[in-house]
């Protein structure tokens, strides 16, 4: 198993994607650290890889960025030749047949969200072996294991869009204030059959919550 | 031909003065030489018939299969030379497989249809290979719903509604377009494909034929299959049936002479 080499930027990180009605929202915290050291306060993780479909990274920023630059290549030929925007699903599978065929060398951990117009909303969660799971919400990397408990008690599946964007703004806060390698921001992203929405969250704009 | 003796014709890599490949063209004259291949696109599904002439009685029922399934969803009839369609066939069920493999996903018929038509082209390019003597009906069903398509030997492939290929396929094009295909169910447009076999099949010429036909629709799970028997027999009854009936039609014209 892959472990970041000695300098390598890492994404010690919170991300997550919850599914609503005819959405996604996306939702990542703002840090990037080369072991203590913040090398970016103000990441975005969030990443385009088509007009409709977002990924958020986590793990090694160097691969997730070069898988990311791979899938969206591919997806731009499947424009091409099919004549139609690709559905998530086709992006998590590139995606999935990334980190799976290269799982010795990798440290991605990605979650694939989006809308099309065959499938509508999805959200994809592909964990560090390489295996793909179409979820309800997901949640990602270091910062995850703080909140799977909140994210339990507090998910709905029928929840709006305005709903969605509260519960992701206060999960990622909560993980950030909890794990160490997560802070900065929270950055998010709406995408529906309209287009996509970026919001932003300073870092002295948070969600109230126990500090103590 | 016209051109025979001025050495037009000798390479694939050549062309005439006039344009064309004859060695494509003579491709496509072996197609000619076989059993009626038909497919027919309707309301809910695809329908495959193909005339499999036979060349002894001593073959098995059912040997030799002319219509072939390349993926789950994917039927092939062809008309031309078996050994080459076999090699077709491969070739489709590996691109399938590899689409599969690469985005979860059943290959769209346009997808597979340009990707055979590819290859197929390639084989009209170099003086070392020879083109393929085969006209490859594609059936499937789709996200887009059902899907018909045929690839010539020279890689030229469309969609069609109604499509036929072998040494029928004039009378058979001719009786494809007098049918409602966008309103024919997948059980009549069995029996008319039946019909249509039936009806082009030269007794004088080839004796001995098996039909062959096959679906792909709700009924079939979304999967290509040949017709299970009880359906078959229901299509051979009716193209019989609708058969003699010309038969008599036409003996009556003769009495009214």
């Amino acid at each position: 198993m892959s472990t970041l080499k000695p300098g390598e930027v890492s994404m010690g990180t919170t991300i997550m994607a919850v599914e609503f009605d005819g959405g996604v929202v996306l939702g990542a915290d703002s840090r990037t650290t080369t072991g203590a050291y913040i090398a970016n306060r103000v990441t975005d993780k969030l990443t385009k890889v088509h007009d409709r479909i977002y990924c958020c990274r986590s793990g090694s920023a160097a691969d997730t960025q070069a898988i990311a630059d791979i899938v969206k290549y591919h997806l731009d030929m499947y424009t091409a030749q099919h004549g139609e925007a690709p559905t998530v699903k086709v992006a998590a599978s590139l995606f999935q047949e990334i980190c799976y065929q290269n799982k010795g060398g990798l440290m991605a951990g990605i979650i694939i969200a989006g809308y099309d117009e065959r499938d509508g909303a999805s959200v994809y969660d592909i964990p560090l072996g390489g295996s793909l799971h179409r979820e309800p919400f997901s949640v990602g990397g270091s910062g995850s294991s703080y909140i799977y408990g909140y994210c339990d008690k507090v998910f709905r599946p029928d929840m709006t869009k305005e709903e969605c964007v509260e519960f992701v703004k206060n999960t990622v806060s909560l993980a950030m204030t909890r794990d160490g390698s997560s802070g900065g921001v929270v950055r998010l992203a709406v995408i529906d059959k309209d287009g996509v929405e970026r919001m932003f969250v300073p870092g002295n704009q948070l969600p109230v919550q126990y500090l103590g | 031909m016209t051109s025979i003796g001025t050495g037009y014709d000798l390479s694939v890599s050549t062309y005439s003065p006039d344009g064309r490949v004859f060695q494509v063209e003579y491709a496509e004259k072996a197609v000619d030489n076989s059993g009626t291949a038909i497919g027919l696109r309707v309301k809910g599904g695809v329908v495959l018939a193909v005339e499999k002439i036979k060349h002894s009685r001593l073959l098995v029922p059912h040997s030799n299969r002319r219509i072939m399934t390349a993926g789950r969803h994917i039927g092939v009839a062809s008309a031309g030379w078996m050994s080459d369609t076999r090699h077709l066939v491969k070739r489709t069920r590996d691109e399938a497989s590899h689409y599969h493999g690469t985005y979860k996903a059943n290959i769209p018929a346009k997808i597979i249809a340009e990707r055979m038509g590819m290859y197929i082209q390639a084989y009209t390019l170099y003086s070392s290979v020879r083109p393929f003597g085969v006209s490859t009906i594609l059936a499937t069903v789709d996200v887009d719903g059902p899907q018909l398509y045929m690839i010539e030997p020279s890689g030229q492939y469309m969609g069609y509604r109604g499509c036929a290929a072998g040494k029928g396929k004039q009378a058979a094009k001719t009786e494809i377009e007098k049918l409602d295909l966008d309103n024919l169910s997948v059980r009549d447009a069995l029996k008319e494909a039946a019909r249509i076999i039936y009806a082009v099949h030269d007794e004088t010429k080839d004796k001995l034929f098996e039909l062959e036909l096959s679906w792909v629709c709700a009924e079939s799970n979304g999967l290509h299959t040949h017709v299970p028997q009880d359906v078959f027999d229901e299509a051979v009854e009716y193209a019989e049936k609708a058969n003699d009936d010309d038969d008599d039609d036409e003996e009556m014209e003769d009495d009214d002479l």
